[in-house]
């Protein structure tokens, strides 16, 4: 069966929800934004999916993708700039260890 | 079973195992160095695909920046080689569980939908198409858009090096 649409779908969700999964369980910052990195490339692959089968005269589809990247790699940025920062204060980046504010 | 199809399933095997490897891994840097292959295999579909450019954007921002970019922050922030600790079964179990029916839910609606798939499919973007809308001012340009983008490229950029800066030890 030729692959089309519908596969490059499912492999889609399934990035998805490997994403969640990995968001939920893990408590470590690093492999957290390795999960986000995950869902966001999902979404990514939707788009381009989206406009190769439904609208190839059209570019909207990869420009999106192209904006979502880039704000992930700023996003990606701040982040570990926020989690080194956090190792130099508690020397640990652990969710459970970062309590101060919590009660 | 044309080359292609069996591209296309060597490519999602290896994107969706990779994946559930970054997100199961004891030790982090293999983590890390799985999901540069899921990465790698999402930027394999982008060329299954025929769209060239943002396969090498892809590899050129996923794989050759934030990457090395975790890695790098591993390096700084870990020991290498030392084990995370595992988590509560009952979380695992649940995690699984809520994931698993998010994504029946998903395929549900996916296959209870029809898409208006085009007819003609071999059309795809030229790079030279691409700059043109990309810098574009008119009705379909995303030059609004992409100034934006690099404003907010710059700021988080100052950020990094803000939130990261080392304060300066008091001096008396």
């Amino acid at each position: 069966m030729q692959p089309g649409l519908y596969h490059i779908l499912i492999i889609s969700a399934a990035l998805f929800f490997i994403g969640v999964f990995g968001f939920f369980t893990r408590r470590n910052l690093i492999t957290m934004l390795m999960s986000i990195e995950l869902i966001l490339n999902s979404v990514n692959l939707n788009f381009i999916a989206f406009n190769k089968y439904v609208w190839p005269h059209k570019m909207d589809g990869l420009f999106f993708s192209l904006f979502v990247i880039a704000i992930a790699a700023a996003e990606a940025a701040v982040a570990i700039a926020i989690i080194i920062n956090l190792y130099r204060s508690h020397q640990s980046i652990d969710v459970e260890d970062a309590g101060e504010m919590k009660y | 079973m044309e080359g292609s199809t069996i591209i296309f399933y060597l490519l999602a095997l290896l994107t969706v195992v990779s994946g559930i490897l970054a997100v199961t891994a004891t030790n982090i840097l293999r983590a890390a160095i799985s999901l540069l292959f899921a990465l790698i295999g999402i930027a394999g579909i982008y060329f299954w695909l025929d769209y060239q450019f943002i396969a090498a954007v892809q590899i050129v921002v996923y794989v050759g920046g934030i990457v090395v970019l975790i890695i790098f922050s591993i390096f700084l922030t870990q020991s290498a080689g030392e084990k995370m600790p595992s988590q509560k079964l009952g979380r695992t179990v649940f995690s699984a569980l809520a994931a698993f029916c998010g994504f029946a839910l998903v395929l549900i609606q996916l296959f209870q939908h029809n898409f208006p798939i085009s007819k003609d499919l071999t059309l795809t973007p030229k790079v030279a198409d691409i700059g043109t809308q990309m810098l574009g001012v008119k009705e379909e340009g995303y030059a609004l858009p992409f100034e934006l983008v690099s404003m907010l490229l710059l700021a988080a950029l100052i950020g990094c090096i803000v939130i990261a800066m080392r304060s300066k030890p008091q001096t008396t």
